[in-house]
């Protein structure tokens, strides 16, 4: 029987960065605010350090930030009529877990999506008619525009002290930038970083062939900057060990150095690590959720914490597993296309490819993933889709993403991968290379969806989610294209030697592909198309409020944080500017 | 042979040529029939540059010792980039990697019903990574043994290299167990041991870093992008032991 606590105003499920803005703009607005994290508490005085971080094989090759499997994971099949087994130890996604959550050991890359994205069905039938729109792809607007996101775009790209040059300033054109990007109300709040030479031939080579290259936005502050918090981040060192793990430079954003310093300072606010929220209490009559039933994983005690607000801000699948769990909203049915939770799940399709330049110095192991030059020319409908047999599209990318020595060694086909002849070919191919890849999108389809797993169950003794995914022809057909288009990049940089990756016909669990998982409790403009309203407000709980990439009702051709952010401060609005005053449905349905 | 001939204290030392040497002269149960026969060892271009003392291993069997030996030292042959991976500490590296958490399954969803499952779906099977290696050693032994009369370790080197070939291709047919899904555990860990901090046990004097021009862990570049465009950085490489 747990232990009931005393009810506090709002309870935040997840102490990633939704669950931290979250925080933040409720003690702001007054409230008391109980965090509730399942992993450890991360503090970057004491782990976010020299020479703890720089240590690939503890950080990118045995996972220290990610999720324990151990405790939890998911089930995974390709088809609805297949057996679902669990994911024993992730691999094609990694979910973080402790305070920061992802958004530690995040690549950091930070954009926004296009204007034309959030309405995107209607737009695709405008231009190419509903006929044109499979009844198997299951896309939805929006039900909040970009013109409403901007400021919260602004804000978090303000918090995250984003590099980057701007590309439309309220309407007007900026050279050097994204030409394509939606009207930003500001630049950026830090100019882009460093260019590499990998990059730099890309820039030169795209704009030879008429696209539009610019520095990708990164949420690595290119010089020392004080984010509105108040909190001072430092300038990116280009070490070059970003990805999977943390800035002890303070320089990549993270909930725990961007955010988390004031929370931690702020009495309103209680934080409380190595618990496990196990349910959601909800009152269906009512239609609130009353409070929340989580094991502290220290003592042991299973406590009930009862709250006016609940925040659910875990990962995609966190949030779509407890909604399931506690019976909010309809599950979705796919035999009969019915229900809203779990349905719309999307991916990003990623395809790479590398270039070899014999004989030259890129230095490649300085950098980090957002040290890179982008081209957004075939991104949603930035292009015709008029007979091209497939809808959406993704940015091109070239990076010096850091070339750590176990993972970041890559070589040409034909040379050997060990043995004589192995340390020769790695010795000429390490230095001289520069990588590639094009962030798809993928439109969602009927058949891609999550619910709950009928056999396995996670060490708490609850039914894990079990997600059913696989590729499209359409995310096939769209992932060619973008290949096609960077391939011809790639031979205009005049390299020694290249290789493009298409991916394979069926999505597999490993090796690791990208962890922008989206969709599930999507948010939309009724409760038949959706489990929130534009607000993130919960249909059938109106003081539930879901946060993160799982009310996506698609996944666009871009890294999901930056959205994901904006859609935490524009929820966070409502709540204190509206819901506070009037608890009850902000949107009626 | 009988076991009691051969030192044991010395079938446990991991490191390093003496290691090598040691463990292809090993008489185990699987062997016992079989005579004896020399080592092949092949002459390393160069010694092992650190590391005098050669170090016990943790968790392998003699058996198993000899053949992750044998098995590095046929991957990482030793010429004149680096000597061979036992000398470079890759061995040992393996060893007490196959005995931390991670080895002993940390982070792992164990629970069943265990299920084969398509190749999608990834490893689903109930062994932890130790007790997965510890099988699959066995099984390639086993495999060894049939096609070429010989444990792994005790065939000459260009066997050696055909058996690993076989296993990579998916043309070596283990009994009950995955010869190419071994494989490719067998090469990701001995390139993680050859190329991971040295801290970890292998990556001897840095000698992988040193191979590639990896410079290590220093605390910036932001000084160096523009300098270094297209210009080669070269830095002694500098580990986390340096910095303690």
């Amino acid at each position: 029987m747990a232990t009931k606590l005393k009810e506090t105003d709002a309870v935040v499920v997840g102490m990633g960065f939704s669950g931290a803005i979250l925080s933040r703009e409720l003690t702001k607005a007054g409230l008391n605010v109980v965090g509730l994290e399942r992993g450890a508490d991360r503090n970057p005085a004491e782990e976010f350090t020299l020479t703890r971080l720089r240590d690939e094989f503890r950080y990118v090759v045995r996972l220290e930030l990610m999720q324990d499997n151990s405790i939890d994971t998911i089930t995974f099949r390709n088809a609805p009529d297949e057996l679902a087994l669990p994911i024993r130890r992730f691999g094609a996604f990694l979910p973080g877990e402790g305070v920061g959550g992802t958004g530690i050991h995040w690549g950091a890359l930070h954009w926004r999506f296009l204007p034309t994205d959030f309405r995107i069905k209607s737009v695709l039938t405008e231009k190419y008619g509903a006929k044109a729109i499979a009844d198997t792809m299951t896309i939805q607007d929006w039900p909040v525009s970009y013109d409403e996101l901007e400021p919260h775009y602004d804000r978090f790209e303000k918090l995250c002290g984003v590099s980057g040059q701007a590309g439309n300033l309220r309407g007007t054109t900026i050279a050097g930038g994204n030409p394509f990007e939606g009207a930003r109300s500001d630049h950026y709040p830090n100019k882009p970083i460093k260019t590499g030479t990998g990059p730099a031939i890309f820039t030169d080579a795209a704009k030879s062939l008429g696209y539009h290259p610019f520095p990708v936005p990164t949420a690595t502050s290119s010089a020392p900057y004080v984010n509105p918090e108040g909190i001072t981040l430092g300038a990116c060192e280009y070490c070059g060990h970003c990805n999977r793990t943390a800035c002890e430079a303070n320089a990549k954003a993270s909930p725990n150095v961007n955010v988390m310093p004031v929370l931690r300072s702020e009495p309103k606010f209680e934080l409380r690590t190595r618990v496990f929220v196990t349910r959601l209490v909800y009152d269906k009559q009512a239609k609130r959720v009353t409070g929340v039933v989580y094991t502290d994983m220290k003592t042991g005690e299973e406590y009930e914490q009862p709250a006016g607000i609940v925040i659910l801000s875990s990962f995609v699948f966190g949030n779509v597993q407890h909604l399931l769990l506690a019976g909010i909203g309809e599950p979705f049915d796919p035999r009969t296309a019915k229900g809203v939770v779990g349905k719309n799940y999307c991916y990003q399709f990623e395809a790479g490819s590398e270039a070899f330049f014999e004989g030259r110095e890129f230095n490649p192991f300085m950098g980090g993933p957002g040290m890179g030059t982008a081209i957004d020319d075939f991104n949603g409908e930035n292009f015709d889709h008029a007979n091209l047999g497939f809808f959406g599209g993704g940015y091109i990318l070239c990076a010096n993403g850091g070339a750590p020595p176990i993972g970041g060694r890559v070589l040409p086909k034909g040379e050997p991968r060990w043995g004589v002849g192995w340390k020769q070919a790695e010795a000429k191919w390490y230095r001289c290379n520069t990588r590639f890849n094009t962030q798809g999108s993928v439109y969602a389809h009927r058949d891609n969806f999550m619910d709950l797993d009928p056999t396995y169950k996670d060490a708490l003794g609850r039914p894990l989610l079990r997600l059913t995914y696989n590729a499209t022809e359409n995310d096939h057909k769209m992932s060619r294209y973008l290949v096609e288009k960077m391939e011809g990049v790639i031979k205009a940089m005049k390299p020694t030697h290249y290789e493009v990756h298409n991916r394979p016909k069926n999505f597999t669990i490993v090796p690791y592909q990208s962890t922008h998982c989206t969709g599930g409790t999507m948010m939309g403009s009724n409760p038949g198309n959706s489990v929130v309203n534009r607000y993130l407000q919960a249909w059938d709980a109106h003081n539930l409020f879901v946060q993160g990439a799982s009310v996506f009702p698609q996944q666009h051709g871009y890294n999901p944080t930056g959205t994901l952010g904006a859609l935490a401060y524009w929820s966070a609005r409502a709540i204190t500017e509206k819901y506070l005053k009037s608890p009850g449905p902000l949107v009626h349905a | 042979m009988t076991e009691d001939t051969v030192p044991r204290r010395q079938f446990l030392l991991g490191a390093g040529l003496a290691g090598t040497a040691l463990a292809a002269g090993i008489t185990g149960p699987a062997t016992a029939q079989q005579p004896a026969s020399p080592a092949p060892a092949p002459a390393p271009a160069s010694a092992a540059p650190s590391s005098p003392e050669a170090e016990p291993f943790v968790t392998l069997t003699a058996l198993e010792a000899a053949f992750i030996v044998a098995a590095v030292d046929t991957l990482i042959p030793a010429d004149e980039l680096s000597p061979s991976g036992s000398d470079c500490g890759v061995a040992i590296f393996i060893d007490r990697q196959l005995g931390s958490a991670w080895g002993g399954g940390a982070k792992m969803y164990r629970a069943g019903p265990f299920v084969k499952g398509k190749p999608e779906q990834g490893y689903q099977l109930a062994l932890t990574p130790r007790e997965y290696f510890a099988a699959g050693i066995a099984a390639a032994n086993a495999w060894t043994r049939k096609t070429f009369g010989k444990d792994f370790d005790r065939l000459p080197a260009p066997d050696r290299v055909a058996a690993l070939e076989a296993m990579e291709d998916g043309k070596a047919a283990f009994e009950n167990f995955n010869a190419k899904a071994f494989f490719s555990q067998l090469h990701a860990i001995t390139m993680a041991g050859f190329f991971a901090d040295p801290i970890y046990g292998g990556n001897r004097d840095k000698i992988g870093w040193k191979l590639l021009g990896f410079p290590g862990l220093p605390a910036t570049y932001a000084d160096k992008i523009d300098a270094y465009r297209d210009k080669r950085y070269v830095a002694d490489p500098q580990s986390i032991a340096d910095f303690s």
